[in-house]
């Protein structure tokens, strides 16, 4: 990584596999994910970390891959939709979404689901959220409120929220 | 967008140097640099990665106080036991901002140096003194509906939006820095400058200085403090305005008190009149209320904003009032 360069050749880890490429300095995580290495399921919404359709799971925690450049993901473990399940075996979070008609369009459901599971994830840890009514007790009772308070990073312009809440709460059990 | 080089060194004073050499920025979670990167209004020619310096942490200090390290993330520091028991406005405050995601990779450094979301700063093809010194300020006769009402001036009226800053300066936290030949610890109340001629100008830091941690002094009232928010939405949105506030009473009276504003000045606002009029006073909704309209007599509205001095007055009754137990 020579300073004056803009780009690079880095080794990004993706859903297990490692995978050698030649960047542009600008590419982020989502750009790299969709334009090199052929992974559309991570979507591009707004691309300003405002919508969460690009949502993807860095080191185990959910970010916007489109603010995240690439080449300081190196060495980090980036898991994508595709890396949570597959057709033929879906993701415990998944199956609730299709079971639960959470989506319409289905644009922002890649996102919508990444961003679940580690949400899920933040909750066994004890995190608490902006509608915790006591951010010192360390156990959260998961309830509507406090899933449309954590899902808020995710939009769905369809207006599935309610399924995706129904969804998110059958997954959780 | 334009390019870039890109470095990520394994300690501070490399990084200060790098930057010091000019036409670069310290790159941390990348949540705001990276989107004005994309909106053409940041145009760094070098990022300097400071992911590896080794910033991540939160520890107590001797007396009792936290040390923060600036590239901790917001979501490790909200969810650290020692702010969520010692200072709760703190955790609430950073809760309350941006989402989930976005919180994961924001850090706590440059969380105090972000830019406004005035939406002329980040539209480069608009006039905008802070990012175009000289060029004008459209917002005073245009889109203001939630910029300043507090210390702004006729060259500028933007707000600080973040909410964690609020709480740190309800909390008197100290800033440490890095520059290139000392290292130093700033206030935060000294931090931020106000717009006055020159809002290019926001911080009195030097042009290459690296935030290595924040301390915050120990205040065992604080224990019982909130961080109210309020926004145009009920999720992930900046505030319209919000308050960071503790109080301390003794059979009633106020022994102390801690009062800052959000969304309402181009810094976070320390609301020091209102804390000085409360002093020894009994806690009531009247003393509340008096003391919130002390501190915004200072208000110069817009056509559009004036709304805000009443909401926070208000948001400042209810707030102090439920931290006292009295009813307002």
């Amino acid at each position: 990584m020579s300073e004056a360069s803009t780009s690079s050749t880095v080794v990004l880890c993706v859903n297990g596999t490692r995978h050698r490429l030649c960047l542009d300095h600008r590419t982020t995580v989502l750009d790299a994910l969709r334009e090199h290495l052929d992974l559309t399921g991570t979507k591009k919404g707004c691309d300003h970390g405002q919508c969460g359709a690009c949502t993807v799971l860095l080191d185990g925690r959910r970010v916007n891959g489109c603010l995240v450049l690439a080449i300081s993901a190196v060495g980090k473990q980036i898991i994508t939709i595709e890396g949570l399940g597959t057709s033929s075996d879906l993701h415990p979070m998944q199956q609730a979404f299709v079971a639960q008609d959470a989506l319409q369009c289905g644009y922002c459901t890649p996102g919508q689901i990444c961003s679940a599971v580690a949400m899920l994830d933040e909750v066994r840890q004890g995190w608490p959220s902006a509608v915790t009514e006591d951010v010192a007790d360390e156990t959260i009772k998961l309830d509507d409120t406090e899933i449309r308070e954590r899902m808020s990073g995710n939009l769905c312009r369809c207006g599935a929220y309610v399924n995706i809440v129904t969804a998110i709460t059958e997954a959780a059990r | 967008m334009r390019e870039f080089a890109y470095a990520r060194p394994e300690h501070a004073e490399e990084a200060v140097r790098l930057v010091a050499a000019g036409d670069a920025a310290y790159l941390a979670g990348g949540t705001n640099l990276v989107d004005l990167m994309k909106l053409g209004v940041a145009r760094p020619g070098l990022l300097v990665d400071i992911t590896a310096l080794g910033l991540d942490f939160v520890t107590e200090l001797p007396d009792g106080g936290l040390r923060i390290g600036a590239g901790t993330r917001n979501s490790d520091l909200a969810a650290s036991s020692l702010v969520r028991r010692g200072y709760p406005m703190l955790t609430q405050a950073i809760l309350a901002g941006a989402s989930g995601q976005l919180r994961n990779l924001a850090t706590v450094g440059g969380n105090l140096l972000q830019r406004t979301r005035c939406s002329y700063f980040q539209d480069a093809s608009k006039p905008c003194n802070k990012r175009n010194p000289g060029s004008g300020c459209p917002a005073r006769t245009g889109e203001h509906h939630n910029l300043a009402i507090l210390g702004a001036s006729e060259h500028c009226i933007a707000t600080h939006p973040s909410d964690m800053a609020v709480a740190l300066s309800a909390l008197d936290a100290v800033v440490h820095v890095r520059e290139p030949d000392v290292q130093r610890e700033t206030p935060l109340a000294d931090f931020y400058l106000l717009p006055g001629d020159r809002p290019d100008r926001e911080t009195a830091l030097h042009p290459a200085a690296l935030i290595t941690a924040i301390d915050i002094p120990p205040l065992p009232f604080a224990r019982r403090s909130t961080y109210r928010k309020i926004r145009e939405r009920a999720s992930y949105a900046f505030a319209t305005g919000s308050l960071a506030a503790a109080i301390d009473l003794a059979d009633g009276i106020v022994r102390d008190v801690r009062l800052s504003f959000g969304a309402l000045a181009p810094v976070p606002w320390r609301a020091r009149l209102a804390e000085e009029a409360l002093r020894g006073q009994p806690a009531s909704p009247e003393a509340f209320r008096d003391a919130a309209a002390r501190e915004l007599a200072a208000a110069r509205p817009l056509r559009d904003n004036a709304y805000k001095i009443n909401l926070v007055t208000a948001a400042t009754v209810q707030v102090l009032s439920g931290l006292s137990e009295v009813t307002p």
